[in-house]
């Protein structure tokens, strides 16, 4: 699949501190997840990709399109919700989604009949004859997400879309994100903090920190991989049991206290791990099926 | 689509030409604009002085009228150059308040509400952003200045006869780049105001302040330093000057007419970057 986002060793300097630094990646996921603590460069590489920012060193290919040489072409496929308060406020929302449909590029009937539609489709419908300064947090996050979505874009970066949301609120975010993932028409960058929603709506996840990524994983393979994580909690001498399981082709990590973490073979029966712990006389307190959550990837990375 | 089906669906239609997308600003901010009833008042106030005008000309090129009342017709009334200098000083006073009100509203609220990344992550630049709100000054301003100038100079024409038109065709290009020249240095100071003091009120007050402070600080510096040039911080007298000069009307203001364009060069550049400094996607904190 040809890369959605390709990154060849693009680097942003603000003055004499650099941001971002030397990121090489190649994402072409349908939803790709943008993660990394305060400060790591998520928003920067955002910029930079919709052409705020210039870059100092490298390039960035966006559908195969430069950022520095295409900017003008790329915004047309680009629809983004910003994370901060944006929006007019003394339009009602359905001018105001009707104006960015129309600054995208839509003849004025066809921006105010996608207006519409996007209002709906979004929850705004009943609400979008309001002046948008009147809408609470909830609602104008909705509304950004309704005027990125207009034009019809291949691309949608969403900056932190579920940002002061309810927990119904947040909810409807996501499954409206994953919506449009279905549809197949385009691809989407979420930026959040918040691992949850990313590993409930992304495939690939880039992990930054500190202007550098720190960690690149596709989810969605991995979830195909079909590889049995195993997580063992023992009681007793487990050094040689770890030995035994790895002669028998279980990838095996020892994380203290007795704990085991594994990956099995396709065709590896379950009561070996009994077996070979009666011949040793370990103890089995725990065995539970587990694979690293995005929580165990996203603090791993920030521990290298 | 009908709305109804409420299903999200990419937009496969045509687009429009790039070089109109700027247009589409005014056309929201008129909208918005005319639901003042305060401002739709003061705009058709600004009318009447026009409407005087066009009863001066009827009445110096149909002085039977005046002799049929038993009203005395002496030399007074007749229509010379400086009737389109004074009509440009007083229609000027008018779109200097026009202005006020309306200049502020225009970029301030985009700039408080974060609004900029959403006009400049679409395939529109900073300078059709620029371009597309100062057109509603420009716009606005044209209707109550130039238009209804070269309106005036037209009655006059046909009223006078092609001889008039002939010899004083020089006063419609005076009307209008005199006009434009103010229009233009008004609009920008406006919007570059307005875009560094976000709150509306205060940049209006401020747009007014430039010109009454600006004078005050001229004559303050003519007084102290013994000299001529602080009058170029009085930006009244410098357009004042451009117009005489414009209208082949002596001028005693002290300074040169060089000098003032050069000074109105000066306001717009200032104008202009402190604009596109502001107009930025994103704020850069230092």
């Amino acid at each position: 699949m040809d890369p959605v986002i390709e990154l060849a060793g693009l680097s942003v300097r603000f003055g004499n501190r650099e941001i971002l630094h030397n990121l090489r990646v190649a994402l072409s996921g349908r939803t790709i997840g943008l993660l990394g603590p305060n400060g790591a460069g998520k928003s920067t590489l955002i910029q930079t990709l919709l052409g705020f920012v210039p870059l100092s060193a490298g390039s960035a290919n966006i559908f195969g399109h430069d950022i520095r040489q295409q900017t003008r072409e790329l915004r047309a496929l680009i629809g983004y919700m910003p994370e901060n308060d944006s929006f007019i406020a003394n339009l009602t929302a359905v001018s105001f989604v009707r104006m960015m449909g129309e600054l995208a590029g839509l003849p004025r009937d066809a921006a105010l009949e996608r207006a519409h539609e996007v209002l709906f489709y979004v929850g705004l419908g009943e609400a979008r004859y309001r002046l948008l300064g009147t809408y609470s947090l909830g609602m104008k996050q909705l509304a950004k997400l309704a005027q990125a979505i207009v034009h019809g874009p291949r691309l949608l970066i969403l900056d932190e879309p579920t940002n002061g949301l309810d927990p119904s609120a947040r909810l409807r975010m996501i499954r409206l994100i994953k919506e449009m993932k279905q549809t197949g028409s385009m691809h989407i960058v979420v930026c959040s903090h918040l691992l949850r929603d990313v590993e409930e709506t992304c495939e690939e996840v880039l992990i930054l920190k500190q202007g550098r990524v720190v960690h690149y994983s596709n989810l969605e393979e991995e979830r195909r991989a079909n590889k049995r994580f195993v997580e063992l909690e023992t009681v007793g001498e487990e050094k040689d049991f770890a030995g035994a399981l790895a002669a028998l082709g279980c990838e095996c990590v020892g994380v203290g206290l007795g704990r085991l973490k594994m990956v099995l073979p396709a065709d590896f029966e379950l009561r070996e791990i009994y077996r070979l712990a009666a011949e040793r006389d370990l103890q089995l307190r725990r065995l539970n099926y587990r694979r690293d959550t995005l929580e165990d990837i996203f603090l791993k990375a920030m521990e290298n | 689509m009908a709305v109804y089906k409420r299903t999200y669906a990419a937009y496969e239609g045509s687009l429009t030409p790039t070089w109109s997308r700027f247009l589409i600003l005014p056309r929201y901010s008129f909208a918005r604009l005319w639901q003042s009833k305060f401002l739709v008042m003061f705009f058709m106030a600004c009318f009447f002085y026009p409407l005087g005008c066009v009863g001066y000309i009827y009445l110096a090129n149909n002085l039977s009228v005046l002799s049929s009342f038993g009203i005395p017709v002496g030399n007074f009334i007749k229509v010379e150059p400086s009737l389109f200098l004074y009509f440009c000083w007083v229609q000027a006073a008018f779109t200097y308040l026009l202005t006020a009100f309306v200049g502020p509203s225009l970029v301030s609220p985009d700039l408080v509400n974060g609004a900029m990344p959403l006009y400049l992550c679409r395939p529109f630049s900073r300078a059709e952003y620029i371009a597309g709100k100062m057109s509603v000054l420009v716009f606005l301003l044209s209707l109550v200045t130039w238009v209804p100038g070269l309106i005036l100079f037209a009655i006059q024409g046909s009223l006078a006869g092609w001889e008039w038109t002939k010899a004083n065709y020089w006063i419609a290009g005076s009307l209008f780049v005199g006009l434009m020249v103010w229009i233009v240095m008004l609009s920008l100071l406006a919007l570059a105001l307005s875009a560094w003091i976000k709150w509306k009120i205060a940049a209006g007050g401020l747009v007014l302040g430039v010109f009454f402070a600006g004078a005050g600080f001229g004559t303050a510096l003519n007084n102290v330093m013994r000299t001529q040039y602080g009058t170029l911080l009085n930006l009244t007298e410098v357009m004042f000057t451009v117009w005489s000069k414009l209208f082949r009307w002596p001028s005693d203001t002290g300074i040169s007419v060089e000098a003032s364009w050069i000074c109105i060069g000066v306001v717009c550049a200032i104008c202009l970057w402190l604009l596109i400094r502001r107009v930025r996607p994103f704020e850069v904190v230092k």
